[in-house]
């Protein structure tokens, strides 16, 4: 039997029907379009959630203190002052894949300018901080070394922090603002960053040479954190084990755990990326519970059609069709609608996801792999719910078959 | 060539043992009330059926030994069915009907498959209704394109079952006056019948009852 003929007896035959052609195609379009759209979308947010952490900065490298036990006493890891500027000068000297480094010490009180005030928290580092976090300067400029130096009472403020204080909106440049009981001259406004990914403002900052910070605001000589750029995210593993190295330098602890861990922000990304893929996996699968619904939903409709089409059946089994002819016929009938009802699907399915993502600002995404697996699942679901009714078509004996009323 | 057509039943109700041929060019009619064996008898020279014991010839070949796919084969290329109810395939024009047969033939091409259907539908002169859908044509229309389709695999033998049981007196006539100019141009036909005047177009009738050949008569044909 040539391929090519029955194709044309298939196709035929569903020309007879358009209307319940279309209807039977309805659930498999439903069932595609929505596996489509739930991957293209899962996958649309997870590139967004990426997108906010990479603007934080993707080779953002964090030492923090680690949680210690002193005589058996867990003292978790804000008493540990054993992290200083010795360490941050280790990991310039040693690092070779550490393009910047910053000390960070923090201090919250309240801002305060003239009536205004505004709880606030102050963020020491040296003049790399802002270049690390991914901040700019729309206004004025950033601290010098110099400033560092000095203990410079200056600072930078935040949009957020700009519009609380200074709510009549003149130019906050040169102002003196007291934080706590500190005096800063503020010497340069942020570029807004907005909310990050846990849904913090980014602007409700002031940044200060860490310098004066530490003498001026909380008399301390050791820092809270220390912040470093890996050269580029490519070599973001060996920025870490080489920090580790230098870090070593100065907390060499016999046979104990270290008082210090490293974090970078591609584990962060990797932790956000394995809750959205999650989600995206759960999103398909229940998409894909529809895309089964539409194939009974052919099944049904083959059934139903191999009956009504019994004395066709039997005709054509009287003027020459084979057994395997007839079964070969209605698993063509059912794949060709499985998978127009897929390629209808498909279109649908993105043009939802476009839709929806450009709704929500996220960037579009396709993934081929989505498409092409769809295409697969039409296919098979054409052939495994209409291998049912076509085995029924075909084991029709043709003398019954074309009396049957 | 020689062509022997030789059939032998023992199905408990339906042919109790008859044997007989049909010549090249024979228009016969197998006439018989209801249960006298002859709707079996159809479907053994239909292929369809094959004979419990005994032999039929079909163009030579032995029918009883083949298997499924094989007598598809024999259906398609050596018969040719007219049904009472014509059988056409709705929303589908005369010369789609047509050319159905040949679609299960790979040794037709596509333009063959076309030019065959057109010569077809010429033969019961319906050329003029190539495009129109079944419910567009009358019933006497409707039963030519269902012949045009027996026609167009050429067939050594036509096998009409009640083909004329739909139509009213007038276009039954007309029908098998078709049927004689076709046998009239060589074609081997067995019409299947209980009506007598219909039987006397043929050539030959062969009347069955209980299973049993009553009487096989060569009649000179009635013609209009």
């Amino acid at each position: 039997m040539n391929f090519f003929n029955l194709l044309k007896i298939a196709y035929r035959a569903l020309l007879r029907n358009k209307t319940r052609a279309l209807l039977t195609m309805l659930g498999i379009i439903i069932g595609i379009a929505s596996v489509i759209a739930m991957v293209s979308i899962g996958q649309s947010s997870s590139k967004s959630i990426n997108d906010q952490i990479s603007s934080m900065g993707t080779n953002l490298i964090m030492v923090m203190r680690a949680w210690q036990r002193q005589g058996g006493v867990n003292v978790g890891s804000g008493n540990v002052q054993s992290m200083t500027e010795r360490d941050v000068a280790a990991i310039r000297a040693n690092c070779r894949h550490i393009s910047m480094v910053s000390p960070v010490v923090n201090a919250s009180g309240q801002i305060v300018y003239g009536a205004n005030n505004w709880p606030g928290s102050i963020r020491g580092g040296n003049a790399e901080y802002l270049s690390i976090n991914k901040f700019e300067v729309t206004s004025g400029t950033n601290f010098s070394d110099d400033d560092v130096r000095n203990s410079a009472k200056v600072c930078l403020v935040g949009t957020t922090v700009v519009e609380n204080v200074f709510p009549q909106g003149e130019s906050p440049i040169g102002k003196i603002i007291r934080f706590g009981k500190i005096p800063f001259k503020i010497i340069g406004v942020l570029k807004s960053k907005g909310q990050n990914q846990m849904g913090q403002d980014q602007d409700d900052v002031v940044i200060a040479p860490y310098t004066t910070v530490q003498k001026r605001i909380l008399a301390i000589n050791y820092l809270h954190m220390i912040m470093a750029s890996a050269a580029s995210e490519q070599v973001a593993a060996e920025a870490t084990a080489e920090i580790e190295s230098a870090m070593r330098i100065h907390h060499r602890r016999q046979g104990a755990t270290d008082d210090f861990q490293v974090r970078t922000q591609q584990e962060m990304l990797n932790m956000m990326n394995s809750v959205t893929g999650f989600l995206t996996v759960l999103l398909a699968a229940i998409a894909s519970i529809s895309l089964v619904v539409g194939g009974i939903g052919i099944m049904n409709i083959m059934y139903v059609t191999v009956t009504e089409r019994t004395r066709e059946i039997g005709l054509r089994m009287s003027i020459g069709a084979r057994n395997s002819d007839i079964l070969r016929q209605f698993l063509f009938e059912s794949t060709i609608l499985s998978l127009i009802g897929g390629v209808i699907g498909i279109c649908c399915g993105l043009l939802l996801s476009y839709g929806v993502s450009s709704f929500l600002n996220w960037p579009f995404m396709v993934s081929g792999m989505s498409i092409s697996i769809s295409f697969l699942v039409c296919a098979a679901t054409g052939i495994f719910f209409g291998w049912y009714p076509a085995r029924k078509a075909a084991s029709l004996d043709p003398i019954n078959a074309l009396r049957y009323e | 060539m020689r062509r022997d057509f030789e059939v032998g039943s023992e199905v408990v109700h339906a042919l109790k043992g008859i044997s007989f041929d049909i010549a090249e060019g024979e228009f016969t009619s197998i006439m018989g009330a209801s249960g006298s064996g002859k709707s079996t008898l159809l479907n053994i020279l239909g292929c369809l059926d094959v004979p419990t014991s005994g032999e039929y010839y079909i163009d030579g070949i032995a029918v009883r030994t083949l298997s499924k796919n094989e007598l598809s084969v024999i259906r398609n290329r050596k018969i040719g069915f007219v049904f009472q109810s014509y059988n056409l395939l709705a929303r589908t024009s005369a010369l789609e009907n047509v050319e159905l047969p040949l679609l299960y033939n790979h040794t037709v091409s596509g333009r063959e498959r076309r030019e065959r259907a057109e010569y077809a539908l010429e033969q019961v002169g319906l050329q003029n209704r190539r495009t129109h859908m079944p419910n567009q044509l009358s019933g006497g229309q409707q039963q030519r394109v269902a012949i045009a389709r027996a026609l167009v695999n050429d067939p050594v033998i036509l096998l009409a079952d009640e083909a004329t049981g739909n139509l009213d007196t007038h276009t039954s006539y007309e029908i098998m006056n078709l049927f004689q100019e076709l046998n009239g141009r060589g074609k081997t036909i067995a019409f299947v019948t209980h009506e007598p005047d219909i039987a006397h177009f043929t050539s030959r009738t062969i009347c069955l009852r209980d299973g049993h050949i009553l009487k096989d008569e060569i009649l000179k044909p009635l013609s209009l």
